[in-house]
């Protein structure tokens, strides 16, 4: 078992004797532990959560939340399961925003580029009012991206939107009713599926496997017995 | 003592350690290693399963409990169908949403269900990459190999040679659909290594890799109109006369009534059971992963494999508290990360197989050279700041945005300070047992992904998770596919559970469960 020594231990007397603060959530008032993610604080306070949780690792988007912290008239954004509460702090969740996703088939485009416009006209419409990337929890300059996008450099949206986790929490804001994660997911696509270039050692691989080039290395270990087999798999290092 | 005062030994250390090398282990203190150290082999959390297919076999008993359990489901349901489908998958992750698109491409009319909403899972969250063998000196008997040797030589040969023969195939497939895997300079994809591989084969959309692919699988699945039902909960399959598989009951969660489909062939891709927390331990996986496939398919009969190993992770992180079971992508060990005790040592290969490294880090912590948190946590440092000085200022940044932002939200920048990291729950390393086209031993019901068991042995290989989803997700949809168009729609029935009834009151009915859980019971009842 472990053995109790003082000199390896991170101070954190937070943890022992958790301080409450007073939050409220979604208008109601409750006390909660400091420091407890978003989430927790609503588990905590005896809530129910079915929409609104996912990954819990701030990958699926899934708990998009709007927060205000206290006395700062300016509302936020965050991923509830990665944004821990603070005294006065007073939040609710995202309900999900009917924005409109345009259906293509990403394969046959035949100039994807231009085909923007068609699924997404509201695209260029953009008036800079950067409400979209203020209100992006992972940092992407959101407003940037939407005009790289009318503009064609579809790549640097593809890198720029690496992160987005499809929250959606720039939609609601936008007064050109642009859905500009929805519109970089299409310019993601377009740009991985039409404008990279061809991976030639993937086909090579590909054709060798068809044409059984690793036939005769299969035959003789899937005929290998177990000691067999033991032994040459330790040989490959 | 402070925290900072702490990692000071890291810092301090780190020079010295750069130019160390530690080596594997050897087969045989491995073993000894893990038997002494790995969750798996504390025999007081295990207990053999009363009745059904496996009757005997053991398994933790958080699992073994929900397997016995009853179903919420009375015998004299109303079974009237409200919808029927050729194809009905449950699990909206990587491989119910590669059976959707296959099944569908197919030709099937398919139903994608999943209790939360489309995409929710663990497969998003994958960080490490992709195992597939693109590399000229790789090769798929490579890829092999190494899996076996992960696994403890327990794989299904059968489910490995076809997971990686198609690897290759998969990725042309994902490039196809728009997925941005990284390149070379060449425009060749790029290969890393990942830990237990002789050769770098993990294909990453930086740390992103498994959001990505769920992006554009979600969006594929939505363009290409196929049916969902979200927000509803498997709770029963249904079965024929002859026991063979027809349908599902789920639950609505937003208004708590039941919905019965009826289906030709139905495939479940329910992911696995972090959150079970069996040992107590924290996880990194999705709210939703408790197991819900394993129970419906134990009770329509389905036999289950390698039930009673799971993966920790060896690195969860420890600190701050609101990060607990998150984890910290082993890609980072990949790159030259380094544990370190709280002398300043090393004590393992870094790249060893996740299972080989975890049992190392709970070696140290139990034998006292751990670094404690006050809530009673322990674990080892993750020297981070190695990388940037290593390759430089900004490698992290560059590598692993997603991580660097993680902490930053909690005021730690992992390119200067050292993260304190101990096991977490992260993977089940069987499941309900298939063959190469993902069917289980009942007639018309197919496993894919996570939920599946066999391919992974005792220890599934890093990057190998989202390979496997591809390949028997599309493995099951297209088989299903082809099974739907030669035959009728069978009766639907709840006699699988009758008999199911009847051998648990023969065993007295102990389990006093109701199973599927669904999700996690988190929500406090009082105060």
């Amino acid at each position: 078992m472990a053995q109790e020594s003082t000199e390896n231990v991170i101070d954190q007397p937070e943890v022992l004797k958790p301080r409450m603060v007073t939050i409220e959530i979604a208008g109601k008032k409750v006390d909660v532990p400091e420091g407890i993610t978003v989430i927790k604080a609503m588990w905590y306070a005896g809530i129910d959560v079915v929409r609104g949780v996912g990954c819990l690792g701030g990958f699926c988007g899934a708990c998009a939340t709007y927060y205000r912290t206290k006395d700062d008239p300016k509302v936020r954004t965050c991923l509830a399961c990665q944004t821990a509460v603070q005294d006065g702090m007073s939040f609710t969740m995202m309900p999900p925003f009917p924005a409109r996703k345009a259906t293509y088939e990403i394969q046959t485009l035949q100039d994807p580029k231009q085909d923007l416009f068609n699924f997404y006209p509201e695209a260029p419409l953009c008036r800079n009012c950067n409400a979209c990337t203020e209100a992006c929890p992972q940092r992407i300059d959101v407003r940037e991206g939407v005009w790289k996008a009318v503009f064609g450099d579809f790549k640097s949206v593809s890198e720029m939107f690496m992160d987005c986790v499809m929250c959606g929490m720039c939609t609601p804001v936008c007064i050109a009713d642009i859905a500009p994660n929805l519109v970089a997911l299409y310019v993601s696509r377009a740009q991985g599926a039409h404008f990279s270039e061809q991976a030639v050692g993937l086909d090579t691989r590909i054709k060798e496997i068809q044409e059984g080039r690793f036939n005769d290395e299969w035959n003789k270990i899937l005929k290998m017995n177990d000691q067999e087999l033991a032994e040459h798999c330790a040989t490959v290092k | 003592m402070d925290i900072h005062a702490l990692q000071q030994i890291v810092h301090k250390t780190r020079d010295a350690r750069r130019k160390q090398t530690i080596p594997k282990f050897s087969p045989a203190d491995r073993d000894q290693l893990i038997h002494k150290y790995h969750p798996d082999f504390r025999a007081s959390a295990y207990r053999p399963i009363k009745f059904g297919p496996n009757e005997g076999d053991k398994t933790v008993v958080e699992l073994a409990t929900l397997l016995e359990g009853d179903s919420p489901i009375q015998d004299d349901l109303d079974l009237t169908p409200h919808d029927q489908a050729d194809v009905l998958i449950i699990g909206g992750g990587g491989a119910g949403c590669a059976a959707a698109l296959h099944a569908h491409g197919a030709g099937a009319k398919v139903i994608l269900a999943t209790k939360l909403r489309l995409g929710d899972s663990n497969s998003v969250m994958a960080q490490g990459g992709m195992q597939i063998s693109v590399a000229p000196e790789d090769s798929p008997v490579t890829h092999f190999i190494d899996t076996l040797k992960g696994g403890h030589m327990q794989n299904d040969h059968a489910l490995l040679k076809v997971m990686v023969e198609d690897g290759p195939s998969i990725a042309k497939w994902l490039l196809e659909l728009g997925v941005l895997f990284d390149r070379q300079a060449d425009g060749n994809l790029h290969v890393k290594k990942g830990g237990g591989s002789s050769k770098p084969r993990l294909l990453t959309c930086s740390d992103y890799t498994g959001l990505e692919i769920m992006r554009v699988l979600k969006d594929e699945v939505i363009n290409q109109k196929i049916q969902l039902l979200e927000f509803a909960a498997a709770v029963e399959l249904l079965s024929d006369d002859e026991g063979n598989c027809t349908g599902a009951i789920f639950k609505d969660l937003d208004n708590q009534r039941h919905v019965v489909v009826a289906a030709k062939c139905v495939i479940l891709a329910t992911g696995g059971i972090g959150r079970l927390h069996i040992q107590g331990f924290p996880t990194s996986n999705h709210y939703g992963a408790t197991g819900d496939g394993l129970c419906l398919a134990y009770r329509m009969g389905a036999k289950l494999d390698h039930i009673d190993t799971f993966q920790y992770h060896p690195s969860g992180a420890v600190y701050p508290e609101q990060l607990i079971g998150a984890l910290v992508t082993e890609g980072i060990r990949s790159e030259g990360g380094q544990l370190v005790n709280a002398k300043g040592e090393r004590f393992v290969n870094e790249l060893d197989t996740r299972d080989v490294v975890s049992s190392s880090i709970i070696r140290e912590c139990e034998e006292g050279r751990g670094i404690r948190t006050m809530s009673g946590r322990v674990g080892v440092w993750l020297d981070t700041p190695l990388l940037d000085a290593e390759h430089g200022s900004g490698t992290l940044e560059k590598h692993f945005p997603a991580m660097m932002l993680q902490f930053e939200r909690f005021g730690i920048d992992i390119s200067k300070d050292p993260v304190l990291i101990y096991p977490t729950l992260h993977y089940q390393n069987g499941g309900v047992k298939i063959d190469t086209n993902s069917e289980t031993n009942v007639r018309n019901l197919f496993v894919a992904g996570e939920a599946s068991g066999g391919l992974h042995g005792r220890n599934r290989l890093m990057g190998n998770s989202l390979l496997d989803l591809m390949v028997f997700g599309k493995r099951s949809g297209l088989t299903a596919a082809g099974h739907a168009k030669e035959m009728k729609q069978g009766k639907l029935t709840l006699k699988h559970l009758q008999r199911f009834r009847a051998e648990a009151k023969k065993h007295g009915n102990v389990s006093g469960v109701i199973s599927p859980m669904i999700l996690p019971a988190y929500t406090r009842k009082v105060g």
